[in-house]
């Protein structure tokens, strides 16, 4: 229920996207070149090409460089995925090894849609 | 505060580098502070102080010792924060604008964090790491970093990390709290002290007979000595502080100064002019009997020294001290104004008794007064040997300081002493009774010296009286029919009055006579000599008359002779 409306949020600041499903803004927070942060960066771009081809942005931040930006999106763990669109906000942590879980928590495949 | 330390080995002081808190008492019983550079474990159940206790370290170290801080906040958000602690006179915004504190929110919402993988916090670390360097932060809290287990649902990588963290915090070389739930049968709830253990402060807040009494322990300090007990600690308007007291050894320096007791004829009695400065002095009586107003004289005394004075009042109100000692012509209304005189008053049932010395400790190392009222002792009820060592540390507290101390202790009819007097009688300096004389259906009031240590006191029952001008004394009665007061004095006073008038006459009367008895002899005398003195006049007439006769009769018989021609 709560998706839904989402969604329709979304669709009225969205323009011109002629399947009318949303933008994915997606932020991952990696702090420098660590087994972990490469492994998330990779697996987030292989689901992004699988599930999201051309409606999606990745920002990688390394707090390594810019540790001033951790506190506006609350990060403690590392690494974490933070989708700022469409809303609402969601945050995943680790290095999104688990595909399903990171599409669950991106909303990109609903809970019931796992058999 | 140094009077009041507690009695702790002193040599281990210098051995372990230490940051104070600037907690009124904790940097006492800690011997210095919190050790430097370590973490130290703050835990406690809710509603402890947990969080206030550690803004104060922040607040302390960046207002007084010049140590910026960064407080991460788990549970509170940063504009709650500045609110709660505002109430302690904290401006948690101004050192935040001043960047000498930094207030960094952790907010972590399990519904809002999906887990996929492998993950570690050095998001935390970033954070920690960017705001200490920020501000060149001496000081961290952590406040309860427990909230990351309810966040997170990896307990194993969380206590992995937290004991990185804690290790690095120490590599950081910043001194930190780190603040925990009290947890059934271990100190916290996910046992974080397995981490933090190089200095472990408890808090607690008991419920006894409906009395809540914040109190804190240290349990344990690696590497140095600290004391042992349970300490007592307050949280109001003017922030956190804590009462060490622990033994208050007897060797306080005393000193041979009197100071007057603000009734000239009860300095009289003393035999010394006054107390002793420094001295505990016990006013015990009846309901009625001016116990106050004794406290009261005292007071307006010192304050006329130009002493500072603390009033502890436990049954009225300031204002009704205030007016009531003016109905006796104590004034204390102007040394209220000028600051000599202050009135602390609360019901004694607002906090427990070690609350109680908490607070008046705070109050006496604040006001730092040279004499102290508290009316009255009998206020506090509850278990004897409480009430005794409050009181005995109260008395010690103020004798170390050299601070003059007057109880007053309601005393009810017919009972010869009654707990709170029984405890603290040996304690007493000087103790003054008073009391009622009921006699020819009046009552009056009488006081005696029932010790006074150290002076040559009267030992006299005397009679005073309550009056416009004060408490005055009258001159005590001994009679034939022993001491007396009120209108039976005053009868007996008329009774020998009278007898000494009649006496007076009756002497004045015999005087009279004599004089008259005096006076009639010496007319007698008069007329016996005039007497007298006629019949020697008589006797000269009579005398001159022969001699004129014999004369005649001489020249008589010359003339005949020659008449007759017998001579020639």
């Amino acid at each position: 229920m709560m998706n839904a409306s989402c969604h329709k949020a979304v669709d009225a600041t969205v323009t011109g996207l002629p399947s009318g499903q949303p933008t994915y803004n997606l932020r991952l927070y990696v702090a420098g070149q660590t087994p972990k942060s490469l492994a998330a960066i990779a697996n987030l771009k292989r689901i992004c090409e699988d599930h999201l081809v051309g409606r999606y942005t990745i920002e990688v931040i390394d707090l390594m460089k810019t540790p001033q930006l951790a506190e506006g999106d609350q990060i403690v763990a590392l690494p974490t995925l933070v989708r700022h669109l469409p809303p609402p906000l969601k945050r995943i942590i680790g290095n999104l090894s688990d595909t399903e879980k990171v599409l669950v928590g991106l909303d990109i495949r609903s809970k019931d849609a796992i058999e | 505060m140094s009077s009041a330390q507690p009695n702790l080995p002193k040599r281990d002081a210098i051995q372990l580098p230490k940051t104070p808190t600037g907690i009124n008492g904790l940097d006492d019983l800690t011997l210095g502070g919190i050790p430097t550079g370590r973490p130290t474990l703050l835990c406690g159940a809710a509603g402890c102080g947990k969080t206030l206790f550690a803004l104060t370290f922040l607040v302390n170290g960046a207002t007084e010792y010049g140590e910026h801080g960064v407080f991460m906040s788990f549970e509170e958000r940063s504009q709650d924060l500045s609110a709660n602690v505002s109430s302690l006179g904290f401006d948690l915004d101004r050192l935040v604008a001043e960047k000498k504190i930094v207030v960094d929110y952790v907010r972590i919402e399990r519904a809002e964090i999906e887990e996929s993988g492998e993950y570690d916090l050095e998001g935390l670390f970033v954070r920690l790491g960017y705001a200490i360097d920020k501000i060149g932060a001496k000081r961290v809290v952590l406040d309860t970093i427990e909230a990351l287990f309810s966040g997170l649902t990896d307990s194993a990588i969380l206590r992995a990390e937290l004991r990185r963290l804690f290790a690095w915090l120490k590599d950081k070389g910043v001194t930190a709290i780190i603040t925990g739930e009290r947890g059934d049968g271990q100190l916290t709830r996910y046992g974080i002290e397995e981490y933090v253990s190089d200095c472990v402060i408890l808090l607690d807040n008991r419920v006894q007979d409906q009395v809540t009494t914040r109190r804190l322990r240290v349990v344990k300090y690696r590497g140095s000595a600290h004391g042992t007990n349970e300490y007592p600690f307050l949280i109001d308007d003017q922030g956190v502080s804590v009462l060490p007291i622990t033994s208050a050894g007897l060797g306080h320096a005393i000193s041979s100064e009197t100071v007057p007791t603000g009734v000239a004829d009860l300095d009289a009695m003393l035999g010394i002019g006054g107390y002793f400065r420094g001295a505990s002095v016990l006013i015990s009586g009846l309901a009625g009997t001016g116990k106050s107003t004794f406290g009261a004289s005292f007071v307006d005394a010192a304050c006329k020294r130009g002493e500072h004075c603390l009033f502890f009042a436990f049954e009225e109100s300031p204002d009704q001290v205030v007016r009531n000692m003016r109905s006796v012509g104590i004034d204390l209304a102007p040394h209220l104004a000028a600051g000599l005189l202050r009135f602390e008053a609360a019901r004694p049932s607002l906090y427990g008794f070690e609350m109680h010395l908490a607070r008046m400790n705070r109050d006496i190392e604040s006001f730092k007064p040279a004499v102290i009222v508290v009316d009255p002792i009998s206020a506090f009820r509850g278990p004897s040997s409480e009430i005794h060592s409050t009181l005995i540390r109260l008395a010690d507290i103020c004798k170390t300081k050299g601070i003059t101390t007057l109880f007053t202790s309601l005393s009810s009819a017919g009972e010869s002493m009654n707990e709170s007097e029984r405890s603290v009688s040996s304690l007493m300096d000087t103790w003054i009774s008073l009391e009622d004389k009921e006699s020819n259906g009046e009552r009056n009031r009488v006081l005696y010296l029932l010790k006074s240590r150290g002076m040559n006191h009267s030992n006299q029952l005397r009679e005073y009286r309550l009056t416009g001008g004060g408490i005055t004394m009258i001159e005590p009665y001994i009679g034939t029919e022993g001491v007396l007061t009120g209108t039976a004095r005053l009868a007996q006073e008329a009774r020998e009055r009278e007898a000494q008038l009649g006496r007076r006459q009756s002497t004045e009367r015999r005087r009279r006579e004599v004089a008259r008895k005096r006076s009639a002899a010496e007319r007698q005398i008069a007329e016996m000599r005039a007497a007298v003195e006629a019949e020697e006049a008589e006797i000269a007439t009579l005398i001159e008359q022969e001699e004129a006769r014999e004369s005649a009769v001489g020249s008589d018989r010359e003339k005949m002779a020659v008449n007759r021609g017998a001579r020639k």
